[in-house]
């Protein structure tokens, strides 16, 4: 018998949720296998749109950013003339502020100061002046440790009520499983699909009246761009929700990592920390806020890179000392996140700028015209969420299954199309919904070829369980 | 392919140019305060914060160094002092004191992040063969694409065959690999899934005195508990089982002990455990049904002659069957230290025996959270385990730097030993591997009382002291643990041999000094 068994292990991870997505990743794994080992299929490669994550699907790094991450790692490259200048001279300028001059070594744990200033002096510029310090600013190896750390402060068990934060209830997984992991509860909140996946501030009272007896909410969490949504806040919309946070006394997390892809005719990206300062005394001195970046969405696409941070707004003094010592057990961040980071709010001489992408409102058109699926507009993140109107049959077939049947499509679509998308399931829909996600930042050939087949397989679908 | 499907339009083009021109602005708005002192209370404040937050503690990075680098700051602004530069000798940082990378992982590295450069000659063949490997097994062929949370399949393999190399072919599965953001990222969540409790149903972890402070800084963080147990000085710190046994009975009296992590070769102490104390170690562990924590970062950092080193692994398999198929392991190991030095990859890895199937679901599902490791990370610990093979043209150059780097670090441990032993007052045991020295300190009474005023620890009275007598920057003893009425510090052997001896014989006199004054 095991010393340590799963009786003996914490609870809190225990309690965490697991994602629906591992076995429908594993199976696409399995497939790419098939393929290379002969296989016969109806198609002959398995398209992945389910991560956000652009180079697995094709999209191309920055070539400026690879020259200057590449001449940091070997300096050798430097001293050659291989590279243009601007490149060799900003990884020099680089490498100097990397304790002897290596990017193998430990940093300060916040992150090195020069890219902590350049990054303060990019989010004021992006906020029209707003100040920010470099103080108030902490590096990690990606969003989702510096997510952690903040709710690290915010849960404990100290009290008989779990602590609750708001979620939106359509959202990507690992945030729930950090907040679950934590010991804390997570308070789901409806986006309006049917206006465009809008946050409304009703809903956000309706759900805080719920759940108010059964924990303690302490935070708001907020996507914007919206994740999987592709919602995009108005600067009304974050007016009334920082509003709402100062009247209910909820910390606020803004996750930002989206603010690079907009593509809406007349959408406009503002942050939550320049609306909370133009709305003035006392709000702007008041509410707390996170708000957290990220190198791996964006135009930079680096998710293997590891690079973020975040920044806070008006905490307590007496609290700020203590920020330091949860970064701490990380020794520091990953250097070559922080790299990319800088090279991200660093204007560099443009090199190679532009991917192409498939024109939205083309993607919208085509989905919106199978029958049985229908989408909301989007003006901004990396993801679209069409909606599955599901005939009773369908719906029957997985239930007998056991299965959800959002799942259950993904499933058929994976084996009998080779498209890996995401089960609507996995992130959270009003009950009797069905969606999937398809990630858009995809080159043009390869989201022509997605949408053919997914047309294909559904007008199928409709015929077999109408 | 349709043209019109470009989204090249005015506006995309005016999201780029603004990424490309620094943009300015002088929109006059009204300033917000930082330090925002309203007049309610935070939502985020002392009473609301998590308390376990402030028992956090990490002197390697604690108050000590962030004096260092005011004193930096200091100097760079002309303030004039009796030092002309800040020697940080807390961390184990090998290149920030100007050890210089492994050439080959460097240049696969800069090759995997830019590909364009497999064109370029100037780049051996190994190296080019080395990333294309490694480039196809990443997502779209990139650096940038998240991987699997538990690492790359195909390091994860070769992580497993340098396992089995290295422990005479006992099997290794690369199932049971997990690559991490450096060990101290899988010692965490080692940590977060096998503690739980409150009260005296809390967990205890077992964990040496002297210690690194990351098992303290996350015991404490995790409210579980920590049960010490006491490294023999006077025995080269060396560990008796009595002392293990002492410490886990009356841990029971208050909380639930659960795992045992020792640290080989030690950290600070830099003692290399013999085999003998290394199956002690283990039979003890199944005794007690305790999980073993094997923290092994330093394993090529042995210099002693007639020391080993001698993977917990290896010997749990060669005590056979009995043990083998039922002792419950965990070992670390990081690209940080050894002779690579490459702490700011934050590459590492664990391995993990004889664990529940159940738990190691929980585990693999308690990894994803955080994503997974960066990916050059991942790329450079695949070169640590893999690195070029006698038949390959880097070989020379690589075994060259890496002989060349241990020689230098062995001679580094003879020296400070040798020179601290002619210290009255110091009294250094011999560094058998790892990277540091923790020497002994006597301090005269009245310094021990002149501390005790400032209400500080008196090592840590000592080192701060010296830190601005002489801009040497050392950790005081009290970070890592001593028995009670005894001081330390650490200090590492990193800087160059020319400047370690300049630190050696400054510290030397500053004792001197010190024990003069406070007679």
């Amino acid at each position: 018998m095991s010393f340590l068994s799963v009786r003996e292990i914490s609870p809190k991870v225990r309690s965490i949720n697991p994602t629906e997505l591992e076995p429908l990743v594993k199976r696409a794994a399995q497939i790419k296998t098939e393929l290379t080992q002969g296989v016969r299929k109806s198609y002959k490669d398995v398209i992945d749109v389910c991560w956000g994550d652009p180079h697995r699907g094709g999209v191309k790094p920055l070539t400026f950013v690879r020259q200057v991450l590449a001449a940091c790692m070997y300096p050798q490259l430097i001293h050659s003339d291989k590279l243009p200048v601007d490149v060799r001279r900003r990884a020099q300028r680089l490498l100097d502020v990397c304790d002897g001059e290596s990017v193998g070594s430990y940093t300060a744990t916040a992150g090195i100061p020069y890219i902590r200033s350049n990054l303060a002096r990019f989010i004021s510029r992006r906020d029209g002046g707003v100040p920010s310090s470099p103080e108030n600013i902490f590096l990690s190896s990606g969003s989702q440790i510096s997510l952690t750390h903040v709710l690290k402060l915010l849960i404990h068990n100290q009290a008989s009520l779990p602590i609750g934060v708001l979620t939106p209830m359509s959202t990507y997984s690992t945030f729930k499983m950090a907040v679950e992991g934590l010991g804390g509860a997570v308070i789901p909140y409806y986006l309006e699909e049917e206006r465009g996946w809008e946050l409304r501030v009703e809903e956000l009272r309706r759900v805080l009246r719920e759940f108010k007896d059964v924990c303690n909410p302490v935070a708001l969490y907020v996507i914007n761009p919206g994740n999987p949504t592709g919602h995009v806040q108005s600067r009304t919309s974050i007016e009334e929700v920082i509003r709402f946070a100062a009247e209910e006394r909820l910390f606020l997390m803004a996750d930002e990592v989206y603010q690079d892809s907009i593509f809406g005719e007349d959408t406009e990206f503002v942050s939550y920390k320049k609306v909370l300062s133009e709305m003035g005394p006392p709000l702007s001195h008041q509410v707390e806020l996170a708000s957290f970046h990220s190198v791996s969405k964006g135009f930079m696409g680096e998710c293997g890179l590891r690079g973020g941070y975040v920044e806070l707004v008006n905490l307590d003094p007496e609290v700020k000392k203590y920020i330091y010592n949860i970064f701490l057990t990380d020794s520091s961040p990953a250097v070559t996140g922080q790299l990319a980071l800088d090279l991200m709010v660093n204007p560099p001489r443009p090199g190679d700028p532009s991917y192409p992408y498939l024109n939205i409102q083309y993607i919208l058109e085509v989905l919106n015209n199978i029958p049985g699926i229908s989408c909301q507009p989007i003006t901004g993140g990396a993801f679209i969420l069409p909606r599955l109107h599901l005939p009773q049959g369908a719906v029957r077939k997985a239930e007998e299954l056991g299965m959800q049947p959002d799942l259950w499509y993904c499933k058929l679509l994976l084996e009998e199309a080779g498209v890996c998308v995401g089960p609507g399931c996995e992130y959270g829909q009003k009950e009797g919904t069905y969606h999937i996600r398809l990630r858009v930042l995809t080159p043009v050939d390869t989201m022509e070829e997605v949408l053919r087949r997914l047309k294909n397989f559904h007008l199928n679908f409709l015929k077999e369980f109408s | 392919m349709n043209k019109r499907h470009y989204i090249r339009n005015s506006s995309q083009d005016l999201r780029l140019f603004r990424w490309f021109s620094a943009k300015q602005c002088a929109l006059p708005t009204p300033k917000m305060t930082e330090n925002g002192l309203g007049h309610r209370e935070k939502v985020l404040n002392m009473n609301t914060m998590n308390p376990n937050v402030k028992r956090v503690e990490y002197a390697v990075r604690g108050p000590i160094v962030q004096r260092a680098v005011q004193i930096e700051k200091e100097l760079k602004e002309g303030v004039k002092k009796p030092f002309s530069e800040v020697i940080k000798a807390n961390i184990g940082d090998a290149h920030a004191m100007g050890q210089k990378p492994i050439t080959f992982f460097r240049q696969v590295v800069a090759l995997c992040a830019y590909p364009d450069l497999l064109e370029d000659n100037k780049f051996p063949d190994d190296a080019k063969n080395r990333a294309r490997r490694i480039l196809q097994s990443c997502g779209g062929g990139s650096l940038g694409a998240y991987s699997a949370s538990t690492g790359i399949e195909v390091i994860r393999q070769d992580v497993a065959r340098y396992i089995e190399k290295r422990d005479g072919g006992i099997p290794s599965n690369p199932d049971n690999i997990y690559l991490s953001t450096g060990a101290s990222d899988a010692i965490v969540t080692m940590l977060k899934l096998l503690t739980s409790g409150e009260g005296k149903t809390r967990s205890g972890v077992m964990i040496s005195i002297p210690q690194y402070p990351l098992y303290s800084a996350a015991l404490a963080e995790l409210a579980a508990v920590q049960i010490s147990y006491y490294l023999d000085e006077d025995k080269c710190w060396g560990l008796d089982v009595s002392e293990l046994r002492r410490a886990v009975e009356a841990a029971r009296e208050h909380c639930k002990p659960r795992a045992l992590c020792i640290i080989n070769p030690g950290n600070p102490t830099g003692q290399v455990q013999s085999r003998q104390c290394i199956e002690d170690v283990i039979r003890f562990a199944a005794e007690e049904r305790l999980f073993l924590m094997a923290d092994e970062v330093y394993q090529d950092n042995v210099y002693a002659e007639g020391c080993q080193f001698h993977s917990f692994k290896k010997v749990l398999f060669e005590m056979g069957p009995e043990y083998s198929n039922t002792v419950e392991l965990a070992s670390f190991h990081s690209t940080s230290k050894c002779y690579m030095g490459e702490c700011g990859f934050r590459g590492g890895y664990m391995e993990v025996i004889n664990m529940d199937p159940q738990v190691k679901l929980q585990l693999t599902k308690l990894v994803s959270v955080r994503l997974c490791p960066p990916i050059p990370g991942q790329v450079l610990l695949d070169l640590v385990v893999n690195p070029p093979r006698p038949d390959e043209p880097s070989y020379a150059t690589f075994i060259k730097e890496r002989t060349a780097n241990l020689e230098i670090l062995a001679e580094k441990a003879k020296l400070t030993e040798q020179i601290f032993n002619t210290v009255s007052g110091i009294r250094c045991n011999p560094v058998q591997g790892a990277m540091y020295t923790f020497p002994r300190l006597t301090l005269p009474e009245k310094a021990i009382a002149a501390a005790k005023e400032k209400g500080q620890a008196p090592d840590m009275f000592y080192c701060m002291k010296l830190l601005e007598e002489t801009g040497i920057c050392l950790v005081p003893g009290s970070g890592f643990g001593q028995r009670d009425g005894t001081h330390h510090f650490r200090m590492t052997i990193l800087p160059a041999t020319e400047k370690l001896k300049i630190v050696l014989e400054n510290i030397r006199a500053f004792h001197k000094r010190f024990t003069e004054e406070f007679s």
